[in-house]
């Protein structure tokens, strides 16, 4: 296990809940409640300062949590890379990551739009695909693949 | 030497056809002296369907892979100016065909539905590809199953996507199909 990251544990400390390798690819499992300042020490004292993607993960309508929040986060001068995930019930909110990476913006929208996970003091949070009219959140697993207006 | 090119044939060019009831007007003399002045009698709808004919000017409006075939279908090779309908205007104020060609996603139906309603009469559509057609492979929630479920659609063109020369042939098709109906259909 690299150093770098036996140095963010420690300096997460209780908020780690998991910490997961795979073929050298470094995954933490943050606790909800210490966003967002877990991600700002992540990207102002390990120089993560770039947001690769974010995505939602919806585990299925059973499953607790049911929705994970996924950042892939770089650090450019080093080019170490990891991966935190926070998971989520349905219909919880996570605080928004706009403040740490304003790229995270249109992201949190479309996972917004996908899943229906709402981002708590996102500057504006509408969808970002799909029309704003349109009814349900598709890529969640109890969605109907056709929609529900398909026969119309 | 070397392949010989084929002697061009004198074609003749038929006269076009005089009404009925101008001939009851006109003697066969009087009219023999209009043909030698230059002078062509027709009716009015089919001088205006010729000149519509041979000037279909299509909207831009493509949508997805079709519209690669469609700008292939207007290039050198296919030419679509042999038929006179290679201005691509991008404004459906001056557009007289709507060659819809891709897939139509609910988001952008809105948008096809207010270009067609802009372009002014006459106006034709034709539906070019699967996805326009019925939807093709996209049974979704985000594609509109057929164009036809917003605007009237003339001619189809299946394939996925059609290859240049069947939308030629849908071209053709609605030339023959504005030579044939009442030019004050559309007005």
């Amino acid at each position: 296990m690299a150093d770098w990251l036996e140095a963010v544990k420690e300096r997460l400390g209780d908020s780690v809940l998991e910490d997961l390798e795979f073929r050298g690819e470094y995954t933490l499992v943050l606790d909800k409640s210490s966003l967002p300042e877990a991600l700002e020490v992540l990207r102002r004292e390990f120089g993560f300062d770039c947001l690769v993607d974010l995505c939602g993960v919806d585990m299925g309508v059973d499953q607790e949590p049911r929705f994970y929040v996924v950042y892939h986060l770089r650090n450019m001068v080093t080019r170490a890379q990891l991966r935190v995930k926070v998971g989520l019930r349905d219909g919880e909110g996570i605080p928004t990551a706009c403040s740490v990476w304003p790229g995270a913006n249109w992201m949190e929208r479309e996972a917004y739009d996908m899943f229906g996970i709402e981002f708590e003091g996102h500057p504006d949070l509408t969808r970002l695909y799909l029309a704003d009219d349109f009814p349900g959140h598709p890529l969640r697993k109890d969605y109907p693949t056709e929609g529900y207006d398909f026969e119309e | 030497m070397g392949v010989k090119r084929t002697p061009i044939k004198e074609v003749e060019i038929p006269r076009l056809v005089t009404p009925e009831e101008a001939v009851e007007e006109v003697t066969p003399e009087e009219l023999e002296m209009l043909e030698k002045g230059g002078v062509l009698l027709t009716t009015l709808n089919k001088m205006v369907n010729w000149a519509r004919k041979w000037s279909i000017w299509p909207c831009t409006f493509g949508l997805a892979c079709c519209a690669i075939e469609m700008m292939a279908t207007a290039a050198s090779h296919y030419d679509m100016a042999r038929f006179g309908a290679e201005v691509f205007r991008p404004s459906p104020r001056q557009a007289d065909l709507l060659i819809v060609a891709g897939t139509l996603t609910k988001k952008m139906a809105p948008v096809l539905k207010r270009v067609y309603d802009q372009m002014p009469e006459p106006k034709w559509v034709i539906a070019m590809g699967a996805c326009a057609i019925g939807g093709g492979i996209y049974r979704s929630y985000a594609v509109v199953q057929g164009v036809d479920k917003l605007i009237p659609v003339d001619y189809y063109v299946p394939g996925c996507p059609p290859r240049p020369e069947a939308l030629l042939q849908a071209v053709l098709m609605l030339q023959k199909h504005i030579e044939e109906e009442p030019f004050n259909n559309k007005i």
